[in-house]
């Protein structure tokens, strides 16, 4: 519109971020890790008849290749070392979902050995109450990820050292 | 239904032999419950298992009766695989002496039986080959199965009921 397009349509012309962003929320590539009945309706969600590969978000085995974790279920004190592993492992940019109310807030369990809420170990992105959450629940907390995703800015610039990140406009 | 207890094959058996070590004999529901001196805890289960072919111990935990000296009861459940029979042992621990002899000498899989209930009441199981915390983490204190225990956790308010 407002920019000339002297090469055609075969030249998309526009923004980094936009561009980054895009590809970035296109393909949430969460790590496969379940620690409650939550990791079944997460399984479910991810199973042909929800099936998130139509959002290109693919579980991955490895921390190394993943970008996303999705808390799904009870973290014990004893488990939460091994999280904070896990998340260290993932590459940035990386992003955590914190599914179903034990993951949020402890839930049920107001206990010794229960970590109320995994926001006390690692930075979340988005709470998905429910217990466990329906997988309906699951997708548009994970579109909701993406929405966030898209307001980023600078975040690629950033990483190569060209200016400041600068906050998600709201 | 009083006499199913003294009946029972192990009862007549245990007090024909140690009459002096048993405090209490009790038949709740077709269950029955000797309840032993805890020095002799030993020497009955090695008897209960060569004898009378008590050959599975299914459990062994505790009960914390706070307040009350004994405060501990250890109890043992016992399972006779060829007479397919059950048989509840428990044993009195005192605070201040909050120990009793291991039985993994007797039954292998008191070994892990035994460090749960050390781990999670406290108690003291003399000559266990290795009694270390099981289900809590190495570097935890306290001992969370124990009545006085506070249930959230130390260093938290404790729960006042429901704010809203």
């Amino acid at each position: 519109m407002g920019v000339e397009q002297p090469l055609g349509d075969n030249i998309i012309t526009t923004s980094l971020d936009a561009l980054v962003n895009w590809s970035r929320k296109s393909s949430i590539w969460p790590m496969t890790f379940g620690l409650a009945c939550c990791a079944i309706e997460m399984m479910a969600t991810g199973a042909s008849s929800h099936d998130l590969d139509r959002f290109g978000i693919i579980f991955r085995a490895s921390p190394r290749q993943a970008d996303c974790i999705i808390i799904a279920g009870t973290v014990t004190k004893k488990m939460l070392p091994v999280i904070k592993v896990i998340y260290e492992q993932m590459p940035e940019p990386k992003w955590v979902v914190a599914m179903g109310a034990c993951a949020c807030s402890g839930g049920i369990f107001d206990t010794y050995s229960v970590v109320q809420g995994i926001d006390e170990a690692l930075p979340v992105d988005v709470y998905i109450p429910g217990c466990p959450p329906r997988p309906e629940a699951l997708l548009c907390g994970l579109v909701k990820l993406q929405e966030k995703i898209m307001k980023e800015r600078n975040s690629f610039g950033n990483a190569i050292g060209l200016g400041e990140r600068m906050g998600p406009l709201a | 239904m009083a006499d199913m207890a003294e009946n029972n094959r192990a009862v007549v058996k245990l007090k024909g032999k140690y009459a002096s070590s048993i405090l209490d004999v009790k038949e709740f529901r077709g269950e029955v419950t000797v309840t032993v001196k805890k020095e002799e805890i030993v020497e009955i289960c090695r008897f209960l298992k060569t004898e009378l072919s008590y050959n599975l111990l299914t459990d062994v935990t505790a009960v914390d009766y706070l307040g009350i000296e004994p405060r501990f009861l250890v109890v043992y459940n016992l399972y006779s695989i060829p007479n397919k029979d059950r048989l509840r042992v428990k044993a009195p621990v005192t605070e201040e002496d909050c120990s009793i002899d291991t039985v993994s000498v007797v039954w292998q899989t008191a070994n892990w039986l035994e460090r749960e209930t050390y781990d999670l009441f406290g108690i003291i199981f003399k000559n266990h080959p290795d009694l270390r915390r099981i289900m809590m983490t190495d570097d935890w204190v306290g001992h969370p199965l124990r009545k006085d225990y506070p249930l959230q956790g130390p260093g938290r308010e404790p729960y006042k009921g429901r704010l809203s």
